[in-house]
């Protein structure tokens, strides 16, 4: 098969064209996603394509939209709704944690919910208020939920074909800023499924743990660390839930320090959990203190001031020079 | 030519069919149910009222951890069930026990969750009837997804949506209305007004002159009846799941009913209504009044009876066999459940409580 260059956006509307070719029963529903093919065009041409019952608009409510998700769900569809944005999902998030979260573990398994909710999430784009939360914290931390993030456009394209096809609700975190990068890719290349952490880069000095939108700042700060002389390992977690704790303490152990990029802020955060349950697997490895580089704990804020809140180069590398290389 | 307002308001007043002297009604728009529904129905209010009996006396022994009782609105309960085919869907509220074993689940499996276990007992696809929803009205956007999938796939499945009438204030009662008028989803909505949200009266929920009246500003016909009346709850929501089935999209429905006991067990009623409230209440109960036009009419005799009685004695001697106090659970179950594979996470928390159950026994 050969490469093409494709942007994330575009590796994620072939995988719902494709999932729908492939399974009559998958349903793409939400926000303007009909005509409009989306507010990011995720979603452009499913319906003239697939028709108004596979990929239709719904009212404005996002609540109804989750809760009709799980009604269809529960008889036979595969439904994958959008959020259209991070933070107008927290409407739905009654139905997100006491339902689509809980359905099959009240009814011991009887009743699954095979569906997606895709949420273009977090910051880089200049986006009004409401418009940039980073808001995997809340459903990583709700069991029942399996939460994953691509950074790769061959991820895009591979994780949310998995989630499509997988037997529980998967919330799929999609990076916005990241939507327009480009890259050569096979998308009919296999890549590693949900629950598995992917090691992008090799160096021994120390780990810079990402996902979603840090990974690419990850490996630029790698490359800046490089010509520092400091090799650094970059792991790209992928899926949020479950937790690929395997690989990520191999690369720990490997190197003895790390540091965890994260956008969200930090207080009780996925970046907190991360630090603790490596803490408590490779203390006898760490040669110092796990440092983290996240977003402030403040709302996220205007286009004008954004820089300031995101997890930068710089902050990074500061962060791995802060790793007592030396005594003092 | 009707009006807009003719098709989508509801009747003046609550449709009935039998009032509560047991005299029988003429309406223009409902019919009677046959003698053998309406025999069928007296069966299954006197298995109902038993169940709520028997119910709250294992409350007090200690072997159920809470029960709200459907007591004063089995006729609701029972109507709700026996209006659905097999095929047909139910969406149940923790207070409609009574609703769900009328569909034929068993007592057993329908109070699983009511004795305070972490799971929903029955087998949703068994009856077609989903998990008894605790958060109020989230479960009516459900109803409208399996209505339409089932619409999709060109079935003639009818969803039975219930609520009561605390729930309708929720945001999510306002979703799936409008969700379901908008993708013409077979859904009967049906709102159980028992006039109290725990201790809160219908007054401080809505100041709409009826509850069915929210259906005109979703497009959805509304229709009001008696709550105590068996036979014309029968036929308002005969007529509902009949034009939800024939195409008609979602119908509402009100029933005008009354909490009779407290919210549940752990509920004082004194603390916020008189007692002089309720007692009229007790005159219109719904057994009563079926009794008695059904012995008007000499439908009621021995055999009916003994048929009745043998229905509460089986469902009622069920429920004490099968209610013990120390039900067997494994913790181990916590965990198993939650994910179709289960996550290294969970595997070693199951993993942990093993070995500390272990070393208690040790």
């Amino acid at each position: 098969m050969t490469h093409v260059k494709i942007s994330m956006a575009q590796a994620l509307n072939q995988a719902l064209r494709d999932a729908m070719k492939s399974d009559e029963t998958v349903l793409m529903f939400g926000e303007d996603v009909g005509a409009l093919g989306g507010v990011f065009r995720i979603t452009d041409g499913l319906t003239a394509e697939f028709g108004e019952d596979r990929c239709f608009d719904t009212p404005l409510a996002e609540s109804g939209i989750v809760g009709m998700a799980v009604g269809l769900a529960m008889n036979g569809m595969r439904p994958v709704v959008e959020m259209q944005f991070d933070a107008f999902g927290y409407p739905a998030f009654e139905q997100i944690v006491s339902h689509v979260a809980k359905m099959r573990n009240r009814t011991r398994g009887r009743v699954g919910l095979p569906m997606v909710i895709r949420m273009p999430y977090a910051g880089g784009i200049g986006g009004v208020e409401h418009h940039c939360d980073s808001s995997e914290s809340y459903y990583a931390h709700t069991p029942g939920l399996t939460v994953v993030a691509p950074a790769t456009v061959a991820d895009a394209y591979t994780l949310l074909r998995k989630a499509i096809e997988f037997p529980d609700p998967v919330v799929f975190m999609e990076p916005k800023k990241l939507y327009w990068a480009k890259e050569e890719v096979d998308l009919t290349e296999d890549q590693p499924g949900i629950g598995t952490a992917v090691v992008r880069r090799e160096g021994a000095d120390a780990t810079l743990i990402a996902y979603g939108p840090t990974v690419p700042v990850a490996l630029e700060a790698a490359e800046v660390a490089a010509a520092e002389g400091r090799q650094l390992t970059v792991v790209d977690l992928r899926s949020i839930v479950p937790f690929d704790d395997e690989t990520v303490c191999a690369a720990v152990r490997r190197t003895g320090r790390a540091v965890v990029v994260a956008e969200a802020s930090g207080f009780a955060s996925v970046s907190s959990e991360i630090v603790a349950r490596v803490t408590e697997r490779c203390f006898h490895s760490l040669a110092a203190p796990i440092r983290r580089v996240t977003g402030f704990d403040i709302p996220y804020p205007p286009p004008k001031l954004e820089k300031y809140q995101l997890p930068g180069v710089d902050r990074i590398v500061d962060a791995v020079d802060d790793l007592q290389w030396e005594d003092s | 030519m009707t009006t807009v307002e003719e098709q989508l308001l509801p009747s003046t007043e609550p449709v009935r069919l039998i009032d509560q002297d047991g005299v029988p009604h003429d309406h223009p728009s409902y019919r009677l149910p046959t003698k053998d529904v309406l025999v069928d129905g007296y069966v299954e209010l006197i298995k109902g009222r038993r169940i709520n009996d028997q119910a709250g006396a294992l409350v007090r022994q200690g072997r159920l951890a809470v029960y709200p009782s459907s007591h004063g609105q089995e006729a609701c309960q029972v109507a709700s069930s026996m209006v659905l085919r097999d095929g047909d869907w139910l969406f149940p509220t923790y207070r409609d026990t009574v609703s769900i074993v009328s569909r034929g689940v068993d007592p057993i499996e329908t109070l699983t969750l009511l004795r305070g276990d972490w799971h929903s007992g029955y087998d949703p696809y068994d009856r077609k009837v989903a998990p008894q929803s605790t958060p109020l009205a989230t479960q009516l956007t459900h109803a409208v997804g399996v209505a339409h999938a089932a619409r999709l796939r060109g079935e003639d499945t009818v969803v039975m949506a219930l609520c009561g009438d605390g729930a309708t204030s929720e945001g999510d009662f306002h979703e799936a209305l409008n969700f379901a008028a908008v993708f013409h989803a077979p859904v009967v909505f049906f709102i159980q007004n028992n006039e109290y949200a725990i201790s809160v009266p219908l007054a401080r929920q809505s100041v709409a002159p009826s509850l069915a009246h929210k259906g005109i500003g979703y497009g959805v016909p509304g229709e009001r009846a008696d709550g105590n009346d068996l036979a014309g709850l029968l036929a308002v929501l005969g007529h509902a799941v009949a034009k939800a089935r024939a195409g008609g999209g979602p119908q509402l429905v009100e029933a005008h009913t009354y909490r009779v006991q407290a919210h549940t067990n752990a509920d004082d009623a004194a603390r916020y209504r008189p007692d002089d409230e309720v007692a009229p209440w007790l005159e219109r109960d719904p057994i009563k009044r079926l009794e008695t036009y059904l012995e008007q009419e000499e439908l009621l005799d021995d055999a009916v009876r003994a048929r009745a009685e043998k229905a509460a004695r089986e469902v009622a001697e069920k429920l004490r066999d099968g209610l013990m106090p120390e039900p067997d659970v494994d913790p181990a179950d916590l965990f198993a459940h939650l994910y179709s594979e289960q996550t290294p996470q969970l595997t070693e928390q199951a993993e942990f409580l093993r070995d500390e159950l272990a070393r208690e026994e040790a």
